[in-house]
């Protein structure tokens, strides 16, 4: 593979370039997995990847200091690795085993962590945005100085409970990061074909919310972005909105067979786009690390996707009991 | 000639009030448009207006004088010959478009709560008469006193201190912090609740009534009640929906609705829907407590009826636990909420035809107490439901399943389900009595029953 003349800014340390790679490597790979197992026949259902996304959640959660929340929509795996969720446990999830983060009662739509600040993979569209907003409210509420990512595509943002948001985001000033993943198609139809002004930040201005559109190609760009983000909502300034651009490699879900765009378009992006190849010839560009480091990198995640499909398959099933709980949690006296 | 002006009807549920204010005396010229008087209603002070051109006669009611009856004569009036069209007609019209007395459509509006069988307090303790709306607003007011996480948002209960005046003097007592007021976006507060809560805070959300609540459908039902079973029980959502559900007044279709067998029929939801002061205050305080989402349906026709109170510190009352305000040996009847009205006023009725009608309220209808209802069906062996709702898929269907399953032996007739009738509730006085159950259909129901 040819290695692109790019080179990292000067002030970016080797060692968070690595971990870019790292993390955005361990999503790749394992979106890779869960669609083997898909194919397999292990996981059921939805299954939405989020190859070729794998930039602006590993640039943001970079970005995020413990505490801060975060809550997306149903293409959620990528966003459960980065904030340092088991894969273990999330692939198990998708298996629908006992072991999973929702003891195999949600799926891939749906999981959640108290443990990481991760409150879903919420399956309808758009609904995880006000939800956010009242993440974000609470920790107002309570006075600190923590902040809420709300990621959502360019598909939600047409959603009208979006713009109750903003409303409601701007006039309390709450400490809320919009991220409006936008991958440029809302399942099959081209942002363009929904939106008749291109630009999705713009629309909070209407609302006096800040934001800007950045590459979400380039991990560098989204993790600048994501830091004036977070300055901006700890400031107490209120919400802010991150259009960032990017791209998904693979179709809506695992049955979509992606008519809506001609392969090389994809080939096209995936050839000289790509984020983790980015990293990958930064880092080697730069003489900052050699292929033997990247390859013990590969090697490690491997390791850790290998392992967590094998715990997806051998966990098992979910009690027969399992039906029953849950459904209503006891008054604690 | 001298006519009559009338005590005002100045909302659509409004069955009396105070003349708080005249703000003209006797032998007074007025134009039409000039502010004859201040009347108090228990939602607001309203500035009542004179329609016609003319002179104050007499003034009947002198102000300060409470509980004034709607079209009572007020004062008399002689209008200026000749000066307008409407000089020729009788009594001055009250200026609201609300012509019926609610009292007409209503059965039971002097109730005299009979006491409970089982009654949810110590034996002696001191009782009060209070309106269920001051209930309502008690139990938040103690539960934030209570909790610093409890907090409650929604269109108007801040400033406006309430559409419905539940949340009169919370906003002076907890502040803007604590007690919060939205834009009009049923679907975004909710969903920010949702988050609230997740989020470690205990919400009271109110919606100024349930039939907005469908806009905000989706985080209801797929984000609140869903969220504990999804997360494998990290994560659920410890909050209250709240206001006011079901037929108000000749508000017409869309706002007359009434949504108990939508919520009951949601796993995750746990669903309240008192008749009483003292139960509107007791459960909404286990409402603010439970860990789950809870709709909370309260009823407007309600919010002004007075009931005793337990004067206690702390008085809750638990979910699932229907309260039998009547005993009787010849037949259930099982209702809830406003439902009640009608029943316990058909039980009086049919006592008169020597039928001794035993009187349920579920109070909670998820979790129900179904126990309860068996129990009274195996000693009457015939049971009628009362409810306001459609009657396709509502809570009375649901009741006869079980009594079907769990009492069938027992029973010595069909069950009847009386409900609303199956048609959008139409704004004519006539027929919007027609659409809502009515005390006489119970009444006919408990009868045929009974086979006598």
């Amino acid at each position: 593979m040819a290695i692109r003349k790019t080179t990292a800014p000067d002030d970016v340390h080797p060692d968070a370039l690595m971990a870019h790679y790292r993390n955005m490597l361990l999503i790749r790979r394992f979106e890779e997995k869960a669609g083997q197992l898909y194919g397999m026949g292990l996981i059921g259902g939805f299954c939405h990847l989020y190859i070729g996304q794998e930039a602006v959640v590993v640039g943001l959660e970079a970005a995020a200091a413990e505490g801060d929340k975060r809550i997306t929509s149903y293409r959620d795996h990528g966003h459960m690795l980065a904030c340092g969720m088991d894969p273990g446990g999330v692939m198990a999830e998708l298996t629908g085993r006992a072991g999973g983060y929702s003891k195999g009662k949600g799926g891939s739509m749906h999981m959640f962590s108290k443990e990481r600040h991760f409150y879903g993979g919420h399956g309808i569209v758009g609904a995880q945005v006000p939800i956010g907003a009242g993440l974000a409210f609470s920790d107002r509420y309570k006075g600190n100085k923590h902040v809420t990512f709300a990621y959502f595509g360019d598909g939600a943002a047409n959603q009208g409970q979006v713009y109750e948001t903003y409303a409601m985001a701007a006039l309390w000033d709450l400490p809320l990061i919009f991220v409006i993943e936008n991958n440029q198609f809302a399942m099959g139809s081209n942002s363009r074909r929904a939106a008749h002004t291109p630009s999705l930040w713009e629309r909070g201005t209407a609302f006096g919310i800040r934001g800007e559109e950045i590459d979400g190609m380039d991990v560098l760009a989204v993790k600048a972005a994501g830091d004036r983000a977070t300055a901006h909502c700890r400031a107490g300034k209120g919400p802010y909105i991150l259009e960032v651009r990017t791209y998904r490699y693979r179709g809506h879900s695992m049955s979509d067979p992606a008519k809506y765009r001609t392969r090389e378009e994809v080939q096209k992006m995936r050839a000289e786009r790509d984020p983790i190849d980015l990293v990958r010839d930064m880092l080697l560009n730069g003489k900052q690390v050699g292929e033997d480091a990247l390859k013990a990198i590969d090697k490690e995640i491997k390791g850790i996707v290998n392992a967590a499909a094998e715990f997806a398959r051998e966990s098992p099933e979910p009690d027969p009991d399992e039906l029953w709980t849950d459904v209503t949690a006891e008054m604690q006296v | 000639m001298s006519t009559q002006i009338l005590m005002p009807a100045l909302s659509p549920t409004m069955e009396n009030g105070t003349l708080a204010k005249w703000l003209v005396k006797e032998g007074d010229s007025i134009a039409a448009g000039d502010v004859l008087a201040e009347i108090e209603t228990d939602k607001a002070t309203m500035e009542f207006e004179a329609a016609n051109e003319g002179v104050i006669g007499r003034i009947l009611i002198p102000e300060g004088t409470a509980g004034v009856k709607v079209h009572t004569p007020i004062a008399t009036f002689a209008p200026v010959a000749g000066a307008g069209r409407s000089t020729s007609s009788g009594a001055q019209m009250p200026p609201s478009t609300a012509a019926a007395d609610p009292n007409a459509v209503r059965p039971g509006a002097e109730p005299v709560a009979p006491a409970a069988l089982f009654p949810d307090w110590p034996e002696g303790t001191t009782l009060r008469s209070q309106t269920v709306r001051e209930a309502l607003r008690d139990a938040m007011a103690e539960e934030m006193r209570r909790d610093e996480t409890v907090f409650l948002m929604g269109e108007e209960v801040a400033e406006y201190q309430g559409a419905y005046k539940i949340s009169q003097n919370l906003l002076d007592e907890f502040g803007a912090k604590r007690v919060i007021d939205t834009p009009i976006t049923e679907h975004g507060f909710a969903g920010i609740a949702v988050g609230a809560a997740f989020g470690g805070l205990r919400p009271i959300v109110e919606f100024m009534t349930f039939n907005f609540a469908m806009q905000a459908m989706d985080q209801i039902v797929n984000s609140a009640a869903k969220s504990l079973y999804i997360s494998g029980g990290q994560m659920g959502a410890p909050l209250v929906f709240r206001g006011p559900n079901g037929a108000a007044a000749r508000v017409g279709a869309q706002h007359s609705q009434d949504f108990a067998a939508w919520y009951a029929h949601i796993p995750g939801l746990k669903v309240a829907m008192p008749y009483s002061a003292s139960d509107a205050k007791g459960l909404l305080k286990s409402a603010i407590r439970d860990p789950n989402p809870v709709i909370f349906l309260e009823n407007e026709i309600l919010y002004g009826r007075a009931f005793d109170v337990p004067v206690l510190d702390d008085f809750t009352v638990p979910f699932g636990k229907a309260r039998i305000w009547r005993a009787g040996s010849d037949v259930t009847l099982v209702s809830f909420g406003i439902g009640m009205t009608y029943a316990l006023d058909a039980a009086e009725r049919l006592a008169l035809d020597g039928i001794e009608a035993e009187v349920i309220d579920l109070r909670t209808l998820r979790p129900m107490d179904t126990a309860c209802i068996v129990a009274s069906v195996r000693k009457t062996n015939r049971c009628v439901t009362i409810e306001e709702s459609f009657p396709v898929g509502a809570i009375g269907n649901h009741i006869s399943a079980v009594l079907m399953q769990e009492a069938f032996d027992f029973l010595d007739a069909p069950v009847i389900n009386c409900t609303g009738k199956d048609v959008p509730m139409p704004y004519a006085a006539n027929l919007e009595k027609l659409a809502l159950v009515s005390t006489a259909e119970v009444v006919a129901a408990a009868h045929r029953v009974c086979y006598r």
